[in-house]
């Protein structure tokens, strides 16, 4: 067995590359993409398979839906905001089922280091009815998505991997086994069962309920739950999920005993197994990254007479934000360890900022200087490097809320009075989702003005490539219906700062819908283009 | 054995070519070892930092708890300060001295150094003078790390080893710099310490 080094996400998608994958696809996402990301290298480094970043997750749901329906094993990966968008083939795809392999990795931000919500996919998983598989490990990770190939196309149903951040992006050394080759020629799937008409889709929806017991009997036996009792002390039973278990463990050997424990690594959960680890104990703490998911089940609504739960509901863990070693310790009674102190000074707050020579800080200055004749203005941004334009020195955007919203909240902020409506959205964004809300405003002549900001690339995440830019992005804006007279290219450099000025105040003052495209590329690729 | 390395800086000075150099030569001395970066928005600028952890047996938690790093390993003066509580009162500290300045409230650099000095064990490097004395002001991580090697529970080959690994898609010459940055690190070190 060879060793190797990976992040949490890189351990994933060599495990699907030895599973015998045909295709991967994927959207940028922190901490996501470094699964695609290692993907293509493997693709590029001669391994026989594809790896596609797509226009959006949606899209690259279907794609790995329709590898799925021909007979072949798929990967699609995301992060947890990336299945909201996808959810509604991901849902579906639970009642058509897969045909060969399907397997979505659905990584979770708790503690929101890049993201605006720390939603836990554990839910998605459970309202499809699917499988769901939580490593804890790197090596749990790699072995896990392996299995996830084989599961999903033992029980004909897509199979969720849900990773969060800590794995996601953390480095350890991984053995690795012997690859199998892809599902050879094709099998279709059975049009009956992905026709989803009503009278299919009944069918086939009461067959995934039927199979929920074969799934929960899989959960019973599988390695990855593991119930540990120890018979020599029943006073407290932990129920730990996914990386909760590492805390856990790095905590127990500190203390006088090691508490009975329940570690659960697949949902549906092991019914039976919990009720042995209840059963036995006196108090019970549920230990979890992300939402309280278990300890909402275990708790129901009356509790568990003469058992005390604790958990996230009862605060002796945090309720949100990522889970430490520090608080797991605290939960399990233990004091907390003192570090130095830095005492009497500031430690000044270094927050992320748009890079030295960004066009997006020329485009937010000529921006600013143009709406200061527009007192009641509003500005609606989006997901992007440009979402650091809220903050000092700045301050150039209200809004950001998810992929493509700033261009139909600006629609609505234009029909409920506001003006001028601005939309300030990037490039890939725009392809990604900002395409049908400006077809909307289009077609009603909305008295908007949106810019977009083509740098070229998808920049926050590390500079994958972006589907609108360039000259095409222009033609396509001509074919969503913007009037050529207003849609406007401007080069953000501060040598043109005044000609820029003088070109958006002429858009804030029409009353119909502009469109000013602020084209010039991200700084980064610029400067990764000369060095090689 | 336990070692468990608070690594900092600002996004772009290299801290997970630092990691990468480390994990590498601990994987090479048949160590466990596990390392939790930052990546994504906390890059651009922002400060920076990874939980790196090398032990002779396995490890299960990514983070390391309060009050139990082995070393604070920073490239940057400031960003030392900001993990101070990870570290076991007994730690080392090994900083450079060469402030980045992205931010207006940026500290009286004596100030942090005065407090950087209540650590027991401390190590101030000026790692931009002698990553340029070593031909690449780039290679200040580098510098870095070679200070630290004084201290790692790793063999100094198996550092250099991956520090060629590392760079030589970038030619020989940035190979040598960053070997060169490393052992001017590594010297100033055992001056100092």
């Amino acid at each position: 067995m060879k060793k190797m080094v990976l992040l949490g996400d890189e351990a994933v998608a060599l495990a699907a590359a030895h599973a015998g994958l045909t295709a991967g696809y994927s959207y940028p996402g922190t901490p996501a993409s470094e699964i695609m990301e290692y993907l293509i290298r493997l693709s590029n480094g001669g391994e026989n398979l594809l790896a596609r970043w797509c226009v959006n997750e949606k899209v690259a749901y279907e794609e790995a839906l329709g590898v799925s329906f021909a007979g072949k094993r798929a990967l699609v990966s995301f992060k947890h905001v990336g299945l909201n968008v996808a959810a509604d083939p991901f849902i579906n795809s639970a009642i058509t089922g897969a045909n060969g392999g399907l397997v979505v990795v659905v990584a979770d931000d708790p503690g929101m280091h890049s993201s605006q919500d720390e939603q836990d996919s554990r839910y998605y998983a459970d309202f499809a009815r699917i499988l769901c598989l939580e490593p804890t490990s790197h090596q749990e990770a790699y072995d896990m998505t392996r299995e996830a190939f084989d599961l999903s196309e033992r029980f004909g149903i897509p199979v969720m991997i849900r990773l969060v951040t800590r794995l996601a992006h953390s480095r350890a050394s991984v053995s690795v086994r012997e690859p199998r080759l892809p599902n050879q020629g094709l099998s279709y799937g059975h049009p009956e069962d992905w026709t989803l008409l009503p009278s299919n889709a009944k069918r086939r929806f009461r067959l995934l309920l039927d199979r929920q017991g074969e799934l929960k009997e899989y959960a019973e036996q599988s390695v990855f739950n593991q119930l540990v009792i120890n018979s020599e002390n029943n006073k407290l039973g932990v129920v730990v999920t996914g990386i909760g278990f590492n805390y856990f463990k790095e905590v127990a050997a500190k203390m006088p005993y090691e508490p009975s424990y329940l570690k659960i690594s697949t949902y549906p959960f092991p019914e039976n197994k919990l009720r042995q680890l209840l059963e036995k104990v006196e108090e019970i703490l549920v230990i979890e990254e992300g939402y309280p998911f278990m300890e909402r089940f275990i708790r129901g609504v009356a509790g568990i007479p003469g058992k005390v739960i604790r958990g996230k509901m009862d605060r002796s863990l945090p309720s949100s934000g990522e889970l430490t070693p520090d608080a797991v310790s605290l939960a399990l009674g233990l004091s907390q360890k003192k570090g130095l102190k830095v005492e009497n000074f500031k430690i000044a707050q270094r927050p992320p900022q748009l890079c030295p020579g960004c066009p997006h800080a020329d485009t937010f200055k000529a921006l600013n200087e143009a709406l200061k004749d527009f007192p009641n203005n509003n500005v609606f941004s989006d997901i992007g490097c440009y979402t650091l334009g809220a903050l000092p020195p700045y301050n150039a955007v209200k809004t950001c809320v998810c992929m493509g919203a700033s261009v139909s909240m600006a629609k609505g902020g234009a029909e409920a009075g506001i003006f001028p409506s601005v939309a300030v959205i990037g490039d890939s964004t725009f392809a990604h989702s900002g395409i049908t809300p400006l077809l909307d405003a289009a077609y009603a002549n909305t008295d908007m003005t949106v810019i977009i900001l083509d740098n070229g690339t998808v920049a926050m995440t590390g500079g994958q490539p972006s589907f609108g830019t360039g000259e095409p992005l222009n033609r396509l804006i001509e074919g969503l219906g913007v009037g050529k007279d207003h849609l406007k290219v401007i080069v953000p450099l501060p040598k043109n700062h005044e000609q820029n000025v003088k070109t958006i105040k002429e858009e804030l003052a029409y009353h119909g819908l502009s469109v000013i495209i602020a084209r010039r590329e991200c700084i980064q690729i610029l400067g990764d283009k000369k060095r090689s | 054995m336990k070692y468990d390395i608070i690594l900092a800086g600002v996004g772009g000075q290299g801290i997970l070519s630092i990691a990468f150099v480390i994990d590498n030569a601990a994987l090479e001395a048949g160590l466990f070892f596990k390392q939790a970066e930052v990546h994504g928005m906390s890059q651009r600028g922002g400060a920076v930092q990874s939980h790196l952890r090398l032990s002779d047996t396995r490890i299960y938690s990514d983070l390391i708890p309060l009050g139990e790093a082995d070393m604070i390993l920073s490239v940057e003066p400031l960003e030392t300060l900001r993990y101070f509580e990870y570290l076991k009162p007994e730690g080392a500290v090994v900083s450079s001295t060469a402030p980045y300045v992205n931010i207006p409230d940026y500290p009286p650099l004596e100030e942090i150094f005065k407090e950087i000095r209540k650590a027991p064990v401390n190590v101030l490097i000026d790692s931009e003078k002698l990553a340029k004395e070593a031909g690449s002001i780039r290679a200040q991580n580098m510098v870095m790390l070679g200070a630290a090697s004084v201290f790692l529970p790793l063999r100094e080959e198996h550092l250099k080893k991956y520090i060629e690994v590392l760079f030589e898609r970038r030619g020989a010459q940035l190979v040598q710099n960053n070997l060169k940055a490393f052992e001017l690190g590594r010297q100033a070190a055992l001056q100092k310490h």
